[in-house]
């Protein structure tokens, strides 16, 4: 489903090297969780998915269900079916939720050959992968994040997941800011997802999260690098002797 | 539908008023100008000039002078005009002046919805529209007033386009009376206008709604003047305005609060968005408050599309294009909400239409 090669990116105002030869494959229907430290490119490694401005590839490919993923537009990505969970969803003022995800999800639809969805099964649709995550039904006229709890801005984002039906779906640290039980409707939600043809890749710095959405690999990200990939285990090793005894056993630099 | 009933005025002289037997069944009068001095000439002589007399400034002056038609409507008193009115203005001839004069008068409890679209065909000249607009709202009487107006702004270099300066007012001359005026600007080189309200009458309420988009090299100045002058009165001033390209959108607007003005409300808010970064936004708010018990709230906001908001709609799939247009749909929203209707799908459709053509 992906396959990152050697992958190398900048930050183009700033010249500074934050990956430095990322591999990583995820087969479909997998789960693979990235932890790593503050500043180790976990942040990057999504925008540079997604399609955000901002970051030169220096070096290396991308290849997203076949195609390379580094040809398409951000928007091309979206409709071809990858998914971003934002780390810090931001607010578009005045324009509601139904509105929105109307023009998302008919642009998709489009794109795959599927016809367009009548307002009753828009709706209908809206209502029940609502449910899935708890939202208020009222949301719907609410304008997109405004005014929402950060809990409630997460749990949107699960919402607009489960809406737009993609291929692979990155979360950004999106458990940073949930208590424990937003964090288990966030869980249930991405768990009722998972399917034999959508991949996750899940970035956290916790380990806490993955009890609930239980990977199938564990990889740890440090200094832009991948060094270190093993079975959910691992996840708990961190959480108990932090990220240092990964550099030195693979020499890294401290 | 609620019917419209239009009345086309090209290059300033009326075309045809349709829906007479309508009006004429409830005693509603619209009619070109120069029909009115005609056959109702006692009407018209107790109401024109009263409102933006020839003295007021240079283009009333002019329009003064020269204005050879335009449209006369009179709701009689407790008649609610069952369809929306509809003045057509062309101007056609290049290197003339359009100058029209409208005069609306609602008598006492009585209603009206009047709507005004304009357009003009391309020409390197420029072309002047210097129209006034008269209206008086007698006591317990109502009229909104919603115009689109999208005359030719010139080519991306500036060369030609209409200069807008048109002089619109209306007095809430009887108590309890309302005036509400909307609108929407997208075209014109430069555009001057401040359609008000002067607030005679007790319990008087002015309503100032626009979206004012301007791109290329378009310049807009446009705002209201909110008059309080009898007691209780309170007036709504809402303002977006939007710019792209290279262009200047200001708002400049007055609320006066007289000294015998007591308990005047007022309310505005003003609100910018910068489409790229040659444009310019600019607020010029004037507060003249003669009476302490006046209760004055002004709230501004200037913003700038985020690429962060273009990004998070482009990571749902939906195009740069698209994206842009629904953030500037959500920022007119209300704005447009108030339009009637029909008029509210055209300025709908014009706005996107307006925005394809300014991202780049």
């Amino acid at each position: 489903m992906l396959e990152i090669k050697n992958l190398h990116v900048s930050i183009e105002e700033e010249q500074k090297e934050i990956l430095r030869g990322l591999d990583l494959k995820v087969g479909p229907g997998e789960v693979h969780a990235i932890m790593g430290p503050n500043g180790s490119g976990k942040s990057t490694l999504a925008s540079v998915l997604a399609g955000r401005d901002g970051y030169e590839v220096t070096e290396g490919s991308i290849s997203f269900d076949g195609d390379d993923l580094l040809e398409l537009e951000a928007d091309e990505r979206a409709r071809e079916g990858l998914f971003l969970a934002f780390q810090y969803p931001v607010e578009l003022p005045g324009v509601s939720m139904s509105n929105f995800l109307k023009q998302a999800v008919s642009s998709v639809r489009e794109h795959r050959g599927l016809d367009a969805l009548s307002a009753g099964d828009f709706l209908k649709l809206m209502k029940e992968k609502a449910s899935l995550v708890h939202l208020d039904p009222a949301l719907k006229a609410r304008a997109v994040n405004e005014g929402f709890s950060g809990g409630e801005k997460k749990r949107n984002e699960i919402f607009q997941l489960a809406m737009l039906d993609p291929k692979l779906a990155i979360l950004d640290e999106t458990d940073s800011g949930l208590d424990i039980d937003a964090l288990r409707i966030v869980a249930d939600g991405v768990n009722t997802l998972r399917s034999s043809d959508r991949s996750f890749v899940v970035i956290t710095h916790y380990q806490r999260l993955l009890d609930y959405i239980v990977p199938d690999v564990v990889h740890v990200l440090v200094d832009g690098k991948i060094v270190l990939s093993g079975d959910k285990s691992l996840a708990l090793k961190l959480e108990e002797h932090g990220y240092d005894w990964i550099r030195d056993e693979s020499a890294l630099p401290a | 539908m609620v019917g419209i009933a239009v009345d086309v005025v090209m290059d300033s002289v009326s075309v045809t008023t349709t829906f007479n037997a309508e009006l004429d069944k409830n005693g509603i009068i619209f009619c070109s100008f120069g029909e009115a001095v005609q056959n109702h000439p006692e009407l018209v002589k107790k109401y024109l000039g009263r409102v933006v007399p020839y003295t007021d400034n240079y283009f009333a002056a002019l329009n003064s002078a020269v204005f050879s038609d335009g449209s006369f409507c009179y709701i009689p008193k407790g008649v609610r005009c069952p369809v929306e009115l509809s003045t057509y203005f062309r101007i056609n001839a290049a290197g003339t002046g359009q100058f029209e004069r409208t005069l609306i008068v609602a008598d006492d409890d009585s209603y009206v919805s009047y709507l005004e679209g304009c357009t003009a065909p391309q020409r390197d000249e420029n072309q002047l529209h210097a129209a006034v607009v008269e209206i008086v709202a007698m006591e317990s009487a109502e009229v909104k007033y919603s115009t689109i107006q999208n005359w030719y702004p010139g080519n991306a270099d500036g060369i030609g386009g209409i200069f807008n300066f048109v002089t619109k007012r209306g007095i809430c001359e009887g108590d309890h009376s309302k005036i509400s005026w909307t609108q929407l600007e997208t075209g014109s080189a430069i555009t001057w206008k401040y359609p008000s309200c002067i607030l005679k009458g007790d319990h008087s309420v002015g309503e100032f709604y626009s979206v004012a988009f301007t791109k290329g090299k378009q310049q807009a100045d446009t705002g209201t003047k909110m008059i309080h002058i009898g007691k209780d009165t309170s007036s709504t001033i809402i303002s977006k305005g939007i710019s792209a390209g290279n262009s200047q959108n200001a708002y400049r607007g007055l609320v006066r609060v007289n000294r015998g003005a007591e308990n005047a409300r007022n309310f505005s808010q003003c609100d910018s968005m910068l489409l790229g970064d040659r444009c310019g936004a600019h607020t010029y708010p004037y507060l003249e408050i003669s009476n302490p018990s006046a209760q004055v709230e002004h709230e501004a906001t200037t913003s700038k599309v985020g690429e962060d908001q273009i990004f998070y709609c482009k990571a749902r799939g939906i195009s740069e294009t698209d994206a842009i247009k629904l953030i500037v749909n959500g920022f007119c929203k209300e704005i447009l909400a108030k339009l009637p209707m029909e008029f509210a799908v055209e300025a709908r459709n014009l706005l996107a239409i307006e925005l394809e053509g300014s991202v780049g």
